[in-house]
């Protein structure tokens, strides 16, 4: 009786339950994280072909090679266009949407759910979704800024809004390209800056809401002290934005920029569906270029090497995150 | 003084109206267009908002269930979604349990490394996996999503049950412990109970990222029968110059419905995982 006992005071002890406890998730994401990862900066280094894991040695030869390739250098180009600009479209329009949200009014609830339906849309479906919206014959958006609104009475003509904004000699070719020719409508997929512009805006628009739900929360913490503080010192308007609310917010906007650069650079989904690389492989990003070399033309080194491209830009986030879980730390 | 406090007043709808408006289009327009019949749907003179000839028509549902494999992509989501969460539960409950409880100093650097690898994404790793994937001889099963999912389902579950089981305050399990319980039965017995919200939530985000998971669905499946919702309807669907588009739309927006009242249902939860508490 005293042995067994004894026994049980093992799985008593922190020493040796805490490890027991952990062991299984550590051992299995080492082996389907870890193992994978190494596998794939060993593959960049050879130019194994796919139907066989190994293959010879050829140092960072896949690695200068794609450095060289026109397509490589446009698919890095995108990555970093589509990321950016997209998160700025997304931050703005978080913190807008997220100011008006946050304090109560007739049918929040109802706009705040119609603003957070594409998070919950499956990527490649709400991306299918679009993929409808710019079709090349039948394309809706195309269709509402093209006809006439209001047919019968008055004109309403959203084109020629558009045309308003965007049909001026001043503007550089690439914003110009933004005015739409009513006989000739423009087709989203098949031109290249239209297709960027379409994929960046599927990118805002599926990473939006999320960044909304962050900022929702970010702002609901900030004490209520704070705001009256500002009151009181006749901080109002622009000013208290500035130097009360804006600061106050910088951390959360912080998280919902790091996520939303890893979500938008990392993913396939939106420009596999979209464009496929197309027009002539110039929309491609960096992953579905990788994929287009890794499985479609079965070179796995190469692949492997435009894939780990990705991998200094998600250290540095990394970095950023764990910099930033410190300082929420200490504060 | 009415008329001073009118823009402030229609301020919240002159910013959330437009952008909820850009943000729900795409979902309203495939409601559109998964009623309208074809004929209705390809005559450009209609006016492409209202029902024309032979408008709203249950037809395109009724060819997505039975003249595309719809029903069978959406029974193999739910077997590989089943599979993933329990797999995921497994390993991830007692893990964010012993993080958040049991251990020191390096318990911390665990909790963060975890956390890191679940910044590694499936296109980093879909080469090499595809390629072990056949090795072991899964390749063109499901199989083979259901073995490698929880590589991002349990990082992700891990880390959010911690912060889960921070929330509960030890002294409960400690009660238990002085009543002579031992460590494994107070967790079975009063911290598991408590944290049963927390863990619904890690099954319904786990298996939503299930459904969501493109990349290694693409990569390993290339028969039907095997594929899941998402990765089904975008390529068996699309494939070749006819486009059904009705049924497409049709197998966009079913998925898609029960996500989005989960979601909003379990949203501050979700946050309060996701940011690791860190705003509380």
């Amino acid at each position: 009786m005293p042995r067994r006992r004894r026994r049980l005071d093992v799985f008593e002890q922190r020493r040796f339950l805490g490890p027991l406890l952990i062991a299984p998730a550590v051992l299995f994401i080492a082996a389907l994280v870890g193992a994978p990862l190494l596998l794939a900066i060993y593959l960049s280094f050879t130019n194994a072909h796919s139907g066989s894991l190994s293959g010879d040695f050829v140092g960072l030869a896949n690695y200068t090679n794609e450095w060289r390739d026109p397509v490589f250098q446009s698919a890095l180009r995108n990555t970093v266009l589509y990321t950016l600009v997209s998160q700025a479209i997304v931050l703005v329009g978080a913190g807008l949407i997220a100011h008006a949200l946050i304090k109560p009014f007739r049918g929040r609830w109802f706009l705040r759910l119609l603003v957070l339906l594409p998070w919950a849309a499956p990527v490649a479906l709400g991306t299918i979704g679009f993929l409808w919206m710019f079709d090349a014959l039948f394309s809706v958006v195309n269709w509402t800024t093209v006809n006439d609104l209001m047919p019968g009475s008055g004109e309403l003509h959203l084109y020629k809004i558009v045309n308003w904004v965007f049909a001026r000699d001043f503007w550089p070719g690439f914003i110009q390209i933004g005015a739409i020719d009513p006989l000739a409508p423009p087709q989203w997929l098949g031109q290249t800056e239209l297709a960027k512009a379409a994929i960046i805006g599927v990118h805002s628009w599926r990473i939006l809401p999320f960044a909304v739900v962050i900022f929702l929360a970010g702002i609901a913490s900030i004490p209520t002290e704070v705001e009256d503080a500002a009151k009181i010192d006749g901080a109002t308007g622009l000013k208290k934005f500035f130097y009360v609310s804006l600061p106050l917010q910088l951390p959360i906007a912080t998280v919902a920029l790091l996520f939303g650069v890893v979500f938008t650079a990392t993913d396939m989904a939106v420009v596999y569906i979209l464009t496929h690389g197309g027009p002539f492989n110039s929309t491609h990003m960096l992953t579905t270029w990788a994929f287009d070399t890794g499985i479609n033309s079965a070179s796995l080194g190469p692949g492997a090497a435009i894939s780990l491209y990705l991998l200094p830009v998600l250290a540095g986030i990394a970095i950023l995150m764990l910099r930033f879980a410190r300082k929420a730390e200490v504060s | 003084m009415s008329l001073f406090r009118l823009p402030r007043r229609l301020g919240p709808y002159g910013i959330v109206v437009p952008f909820a408006i850009v943000l729900a289009f795409p979902f309203y327009w495939m409601t559109v267009t998964a009623f309208k019949s074809p004929t209705d749907l390809f005559n450009l003179e209609n006016v492409p908002y209202s029902f024309g000839e032979g408008s709203p028509t249950w037809d395109n549902f009724t060819f997505l269930f039975t003249d595309t494999l719809f029903l069978t992509w959406v029974k193999n989501t739910f077997l590989v979604g089943g599979v993933v969460v329990a797999i995921t539960l497994a390993l991830a409950v007692p893990a964010g349990y012993a993080l958040a409880r049991l251990t020191g100093r390096w318990g911390q650097w665990l909790a963060i490394g975890i956390f890191l690898t679940y910044l590694v994404p499936p296109t980093l790793l879909f080469l090499p996996m595809s390629r072990l994937i056949t090795e072991l001889g899964l390749d063109n099963s499901k199989t083979s999503l259901m073995l490698v999912y929880p590589s991002f389902t349990v990082p992700f579950a891990t880390w959010l049950l911690m912060g889960f089981f921070k929330t509960i305050p030890p002294e409960l399990e400690e009660a238990a412990l002085m009543d002579g319980a031992s460590r494994l039965r107070a967790l079975w017995r009063v911290v598991f109970p408590i944290s049963l919200p927390g863990i619904l939530t890690v099954v319904i985000f786990t298996f939503s990222l299930c459904v969501n998971e493109f990349v290694y669905a693409v990569t390993f499946i290339s028969s039907s029968t095997e594929r899941t919702v998402s990765v089904g309807v975008a390529t068996d669907l699309i494939r070749g110059d006819v486009y059904q588009w009705g049924s497409l739309m049709a197998g966009t927006l079913l998925p898609s419905i029960p996500l989005a009242i989960l979601y909003n249902v379990f949203l501050n939860r979700f946050i309060a995982g996701f940011t690791g508490g860190a705003f509380r």
